[in-house]
């Protein structure tokens, strides 16, 4: 890949921020144990610096394979993978003194299980840097990619329970000690699908359609597909118990949609479906019950945590959000800094709950900080995907970067209170092998976008930048692809 | 397409905006209300990080925190178990502390005002200092004394209070309530088991919580003639005077009999006699001949009627709350004197109830020359290094009765023991004065035991005054054994032997 003079690769930005992000990383592991034993152990920097070891692998493999890449991107899930990992591991100690145990090992417990599994994570991203130097490819396995990833957010809902529920919640394939999610992975595919899908159809979508209400309706035949992917959430919805999950596939498709076609009239069409669909699953948990009932005691509890009879219900009470909602009001503005709160007080702190565990410990200053993070991760997704010059790359960003955000509403939303609480994974920061591995191959596919994007256009068509534009290569298969100014 | 993808961008800010905002609402608004929250385990956790204060009694400790590697920090123990329960109480993880665990709470848990400089000490030195200590005027040799006798009492009664306390200063020397419970299965860090233990003694028909000497009035039978007696003698009569008596007496509905035909079956009887024989026509006519307003008057001024006594610290005036002794209306429903109750009233029956504490301040007020003082069980206040913060100044509450006619009672009284129904309660080395009363309750029912009393030492000092009382004690004379336990408890209070 050569570089062209004058155009900044800004690598050594990147660098910069990642040496920065490694520092932090290392003063959150330290104070933990100067707050858990009063005094350093000594391989406390052991665990930031093997992260340092690895994000600056992936930062050599950027540098070489995509030097354009937006310089922001991987610092910034660094700092976000580097706190969980510290954080997880700070949970390790605690369970450890509270087992009369000495400091737990680092490649031990939930902290050192994290740091493996981000070992494993990148070297998928990197992997995909290597092997997909222009992103367009991807198009040609778009089918692939779809019916795939349809069949692996099925397949927890198709078994039995004793291997795909956890917690009240069929999202999973346990295999003995090991179980993956395999939704996470369906996620980045159904993304790749519908991009594909809708470059394919979009002229007919937005231009054959009826004028009622002010609204212009889509034909009924070019509706199918939204229509069948919101059935499908909520079928996933109903059999693997899971609001979150379908609230993404379905925010998702929606977005998507209206990126494509541009008709706003879709965001209303979607929002309308969803929340009607939502309100008859309510209904349907309060008089049917059944598998909307889980559904339901979820909205209960969440309409008011703090009644006595929703804390102490015998299935699905309000106690793990209580808690964490505690948590977060006892770290109040500044945290009890790190290892000095009591994140244990809170059922499954390392998963869903982590940010209540964090912002006993770091305040509502640090968790501003991470949720900034977050942001930032997701406006720079978008933004590679307004630079980017084909249609497909756009909606593939476009749609990961909205994914990825929305998701973090999701589940910060749920366990702040602000919405029905959900189990999502915090993206990054929860412990989990399938979450980690599925959002660093997010990001490898907004590096090779957003290096696209920065970059000089390559093969076939694009323009040069400065030079004046020239047509767009066409997608694999695409006939009716136009750009609009 | 950059049109929509911006738009999504204004999207995901506004809702980062609602997370961000809401943040600010959990974290910087409700913050001190979720961090106090009755649900948040951390409140417990912190509570438990300083080592609650000792509450002793002559170098005993009664109360202690012992360090723990649980999560909280300290453990409360008692380590006599039930003996000291009505008076320590508890204080438990997660429910509401009793006792003087309740009334001290600030002081133990190193929160008082009294303690601030060690707290101002600890922000310096960065160590936790305990909390403050508590020294109860119980003596322990009384107390075990008493515990041991009342549950080993001869006659098999399974209910009871014994209360003990020096007539001139109201240091309480002993309180005894049977049956008793184990506090350390109530503040055991097992919360379930805690909330499973209070379940089971609250459930239980002979109540082990509740605190017989202070809280539950019964009625007193006999040991009410001394508040005759006092009515009388104010009211122009003495020792000697002959007072009309009996076998049988008859007042409107009412008929009133002796407890045995021996006693005072003459027609008349001097006042003295009428005590140490406890003769219920003599003291039935008498209360009829003084009129329900003196005998009410009476025992007004001893501290019936009294809804407000607190026992624990006389600075503070918390404590544990005594319950209100009665004397009833006895009256018709027109207000005139009802003369069948009064007679009956007058001998301690009908709608008359009083509490053990009563009892024992009534006795005491008799050995104290008429003084009556504020009953109290904090002796002092110290500091976790030591240091006397307080020391109880005794008060005097009320005088229901001039010196000249408690000497008189006081004379009358030891003549009971000496002589008389209260032989039993004798002790070598004391003059021991009281009065009986074997109280019939429900029909069909056995009668309570009652003992009241105070004893002398050789140089003429009040050293002790007693309350023992027996429910529901089985066969005649309930209140020989009741006697018989006040003998040993005042013996153990004025420093003799212990058994």
């Amino acid at each position: 890949m050569s570089r062209i003079p004058g155009l900044k690769t800004r690598r050594n930005a990147e660098l910069g921020l990642l040496a920065f992000a490694m520092v932090l990383v290392a003063a959150f592991g330290a104070t933990v144990e100067a707050n858990k034993y009063d005094k350093l152990q000594p391989n406390f920097w052991v665990p930031a610096a093997l992260l340092s070891i690895l994000f600056l692998g992936l930062h050599l493999v950027v540098r070489y394979v995509a030097p354009y890449a937006d310089p922001v991107l991987l610092p910034m899930v660094a700092l976000i993978n580097g706190i969980g990992v510290a954080f997880l591991r700070r949970i390790d100690i605690a369970n450890a003194i509270n087992d009369k145990e000495g400091p737990p090992g680092i490649f031990s417990g939930i902290g050192g299980r994290q740091l493996a599994w981000t070992l494993i994570a990148l070297i998928l991203a990197a992997a995909l840097l290597l092997l997909i130097r222009d992103h367009r490819n991807v198009s040609k396995y778009a089918y692939t990619l779809g019916l795939t990833g349809i069949v692996l957010m099925m397949i927890p809902a198709v078994l039995p329970g004793s291997i795909s529920e956890v917690n009240g919640a069929k999202l999973w394939i346990k295999l003995g000690a090991f179980s993956i999610q395999p939704g996470e992975f369906a996620k980045l595919m159904l993304v790749t699908f519908f991009a594909y899908y809708l470059v394919r159809k979009r002229e007919v979508l937005s231009l054959a359609s009826k004028r009622f209400l002010g609204i212009d309706f889509p034909r009924g035949r070019d509706l199918g597909p939204v229509v069948t992917v919101w059935l499908f959430s909520l079928l996933v919805l109903v059999f693997e118990k899971d609001l979150g999950t379908a609230l993404l596939y379905f925010g998702l498709f929606v977005v998507t949609l209206y990126v494509a076609t541009e008709r706003s009239s879709w965001l209303i069409i979607g929002l309308l479906l969803f929340f009607g669909g939502v309100y008859i699953a309510y209904l349907l948990g309060a008089s049917v019950g059944g598998p909307f009932a889980n559904f339901y005691d979820r909205a209960e509890v969440w309409l008011d945590p703090f009644s006595q009879a929703n804390y102490e219900r015998v299935s699905g009470n309000s106690y793990q959000l209580v808690q964490g909602l505690l948590g977060l009001g006892t770290g109040g503005l500044f945290g009890t800094g790190p290892g000095a709160g009591s994140p244990l007080s809170v059922p499954e702190v390392q998963n869903d709950f982590i940010f209540a565990g964090l912002g006993e410990e770091i305040g509502l200053f640090g968790l501003s900080a991470l949720l900034v993070c977050y942001m930032l991760i997701a406006i720079r997704g978008l933004r590679a995907a307004i630079g980017v010059r084909d249609s497909f790359g756009k909606l593939v960003a476009g749609g990961l970067s909205f994914t990825l955000g929305l998701q973090v509403f999701v589940i910060l939303g749920g366990i702040t209170g602000l919405i029905p609480l959900t189990g999502q994974t915090t993206p990054f920061l929860s412990s989990g092998g399938s979450s980690l591995m599925a959002n660093w191959l997010l990001i490898a596919m907004l590096l090779r976008i957003s290096n696209a994007a920065r970059g000089p256009a390559t093969g076939g068509g694009g323009a040069a930048r400065p030079g004046p534009k020239k047509a767009p290569t066409q997608l694999h298969g695409a006939m009716t692809e136009v750009i609009k100014p | 397409m950059n049109a929509p993808l911006r738009k999504s961008g204004v999207v995901l800010f506004v809702l980062f905006g609602l997370i961000f905002a809401n943040l600010n609402w959990i974290q910087a608004y409700k913050a001190d209300e979720y961090r106090t929250h009755p649900w948040n385990g951390r409140v417990v956790v912190a509570e438990y990080e300083r080592a609650r204060g000792v509450i002793e009694a002559g170098g005993n400790p009664l109360a202690r925190s012992i360090e723990t590697d649980d999560t909280l920090k300290y453990l409360r123990v008692y380590p006599k178990k039930e003996i000291y329960a009505p008076v320590l109480g508890y204080k438990p993880v997660n429910l509401g502390a009793t006792g003087i665990e309740e009334t001290e709470n600030d002081f133990l848990s190193g929160e008082s005002d009294k303690l601030i400089a060690d707290r101002i000490s600890d922000m310096f030195t960065g160590e936790k200092t305990g909390g403050g200590n508590v020294l109860l005027s119980l003596n322990t040799k009384a107390q075990e004394v008493a515990w041991k006798q009342m549950v080993n009492n001869e006659r098999g009664a399974k209910k009871g209070a014994a209360i003990a306390l020096d007539p001139r200063t109201g240091a309480i020397q002993a309180l005894v309530s049977m049956p008793s419970y184990d506090p350390n299965q109530l503040v055991t860090h097992d919360k379930k088991a805690a909330a499973a233990a209070y379940k089971e003694l609250n459930a239980d028909k002979d109540q082990p919580m509740l605190n017989r000497a202070l809280s539950q009035t019964l009625p007193p039978g006999s040991t009410f003639k001394v508040v005759v007696s006092a009515a009388a003698l104010e009211n122009g009569y003495d020792v000697d005077t002959e007072i009309p008596a009996g076998s049988v007496y008859k007042e409107g509905g009412a008929t009133i009999r002796n407890a045995e035909d021996e006693v005072c079956p003459s027609g008349e009887v001097t006042l003295k006699e009428a005590l140490t024989e406890s003769c219920n026509t003599g003291y039935a006519k008498l209360g009829v001949k003084l009129g329900a307003d003196k005998v009410k008057e009476k025992a007004k001024a001893f501290g019936f009627e009294e809804s407000d006594l607190k026992i624990g610290n006389l600075q503070s005036k918390d404590g544990l709350p005594v319950a209100a002794s009665h004397t009833g209306d006895i009256a018709n429903p027109d207000g005139s004197t009802d003369k069948s109750a009064l007679a009956q009233s007058s001998i301690g029956q009908r709608d008359v109830r009083m509490t053990p504490m009563q009892g024992a301040l009534i006795a005491a007020s008799v050995a104290n020359g008429g003084d009556q003082m504020r009953p109290y069980l904090v002796q002092k206040l110290l500091s976790p290094d030591r240091r006397t913060i307080y020391t109880a100044s005794p008060q005097t509450k009320s005088s229901p009765i001039d010196s000249t006619v408690a000497g008189k009672l006081k004379e009358m009284m030891v003549s009971v023991v000496e002589n008389g129904t209260g032989k039993n309660a004798r002790v070598d080395g004391l003059t021991v004065g009281g009065k009986t009363g074997t109280a019939q309750n429900a029909e069909g029912a056995d009668p309570h035991g009652w003992f009241i009393g105070f004893a002398f030492n050789d140089k003429g000092e009040p050293v002790s005054a007693v309350c023992v009382m027996l429910e529901n004690v089985k066969g005649g004379h309930a209140s020989a054994e009741a006697a018989r336990i006040a003998g040993l408890i005042m013996k153990a209070a004025a420093g003799g032997g212990g058994n």
